[in-house]
């Protein structure tokens, strides 16, 4: 990965460094702006002036290419998948991934022929968020729990082998 | 019984016999036609000064898989003009093909592409007849009543049913 | 004196220091992982159409740039003989006219040419 990932023993500089990395990386998560069906209103309105995200840094950027974050919010139909593969593999590391609702994480009340059984088939996923739709309270919780996930992420120290398999930053 | 005063006994008449009456719903009346008198039958309705029904709302097929005949297409028709709604039912056979109506109402196009796609229905003269919802390389015809709920297996639909052997296979 | 211009080097110098430092720390820590997929162009996740997707790009914008590259030095040195030009006098403001009457040749060249076209 990086020149210096992965790479430095526990002491007071680089937990201290990589506490600062950390800390930028879950201040300014970007999602993007990815909602494919009902879960993508509560995503909305998660974002606008009541259960604002923004005062967790996360603005919606249109583009992968300029997110940190991808917040599948909504069923994914096999047609939908390859493009939702494509786009995860359009965003740049560290990338993470939330799946809102039940449709996303387990293909919800849809078990037919169409439907993917859950994203998790297409794409790794970080943060599972339940419900049908989730309440914007359930995604702020999401991505307090993803930041919290981040907060303990080796940078430069070396990783612990029994540590959980997260996708490499 | 016609509950509006919709002159559809002037556009009956040349169908001798083969075109009836359905009273089989309450809500709008309908018409029963054979495929082959279906295009004659819509121009009939969307050209008839006393009725103009110009609009084409809806093209549904149904499936009533094991009786027969087993496909039945459901045009609903509105008439802008006079705000009258027409059901004209058309019953085909297995495998089911039936005359487009694009040269009566263009937006028939996207409708007869369903048909297809969910059922099979195959529509001689349609100039782009390819799958609008499932995806390119989808192997049948998802809302016949003999295909699974759940779909067949594959590799990514792990939980669908067994696909069942091809005729003449083995 | 060359030594005025000392506070001028030493802020061009600590300009690309900390650029380079910036650049250098950044390149050591964010994760490198390109891979041909990640690299394609973004279309909304689907394959891309279009002419700008084999190449074809309309070559209009490329005259346009390299004319505003050409008319925007002319601009350039008309500053410094704007600040100058009451110790240069009559024969300085002559010359700068001549100067902008043989760009004003190229300019019209370049008009009835049809470079300033946008359909062609």
């Amino acid at each position: 990965m990086a020149v210096l990932s992965n790479r430095f023993q526990d002491n007071v500089f680089f937990t201290n460094s990589d506490a600062i990395i950390n800390w930028s990386r879950k201040s300014s998560l970007w999602p993007q702006t990815f909602g494919i069906a009902c879960c993508a209103i509560e995503m909305i309105s998660a974002g606008c002036a009541r259960y604002d995200l923004d005062r967790f840094g996360v603005v919606f950027r249109p583009s992968p290419r300029q997110s940190d974050v991808m917040i599948v919010a909504g069923t994914v139909t096999r047609k939908m998948a390859p493009i939702v593969r494509r786009l995860y593999d359009q965003m740049a590391e560290p990338r993470y991934v939330i799946a809102m609702g039940t449709c996303a994480i387990s293909g919800g009340v849809y078990n037919t022929y169409a439907v993917v059984q859950g994203v998790d088939h297409v794409v790794p996923v970080d943060i599972h968020v339940a419900g049908c739709p989730p309440r914007p309270e359930a995604l702020l919780h999401g991505f307090v729990q993803l930041q919290e996930k981040i907060t303990g992420t080796r940078v430069l120290r070396v990783k612990n082998p029994d540590e959980p398999a997260m996708e490499p930053s | 019984m016609v509950a509006d005063d919709m002159p559809l006994a002037a556009v009956l008449q040349p169908f001798d016999q083969r075109v009836s009456l359905d009273h089989s719903a309450a809500d709008m009346p309908c018409l029963l036609v054979p495929p082959a008198d279906l295009v004659a039958l819509c121009t009939q309705l969307r050209d008839d000064p006393a009725l103009r029904f110009d609009f084409l709302s809806d093209i549904c097929a149904v499936d009533i898989f094991p009786k027969t005949p087993r496909f039945m297409l459901v045009y609903h028709l509105f008439s802008v003009p006079h705000k009258w709604r027409l059901r004209v039912k058309c019953c085909l056979g297995d495998p089911a093909t039936a005359p487009t109506v694009i040269p009566v109402w263009t937006t028939a196009n996207w409708h007869e592409r369903e048909a297809y796609d969910m059922y099979g229905i195959h529509f001689d003269g349609h100039p782009d007849l390819r799958r609008i919802y499932m995806w390119d390389g989808f192997d049948g015809f998802p809302m016949r009543r003999d295909f699974p709920l759940r779909g067949y297996r594959d590799d990514y639909n792990p939980m669908g049913v067994e696909r069942p052997p091809e005729e003449g296979a083995g | 004196m060359p030594i005025d211009f000392l506070p001028v080097f030493l802020m061009v110098a600590v300009v690309v220091a900390l650029s380079v430092f910036i650049l250098t720390l950044s390149r050591l820590i964010r994760p490198n992982n390109p891979y041909p997929e990640k690299n394609r162009p973004y279309e909304c996740g689907v394959d891309h159409v279009g002419e700008a997707s084999a190449g074809l790009f309309k070559v209009q914008y490329f005259v346009i740039a390299i004319l505003f590259v050409v008319f925007d030095v002319e601009t350039m040195f008309l500053f410094p003989w704007a600040v100058v030009l009451q110790d240069m006098g009559l024969f300085g403001y002559i010359e700068m006219f001549v100067f902008i009457f043989l760009l004003l040749v190229g300019f019209a060249y370049a008009w009835i040419k049809g470079a300033l076209e946008w359909l062609s």
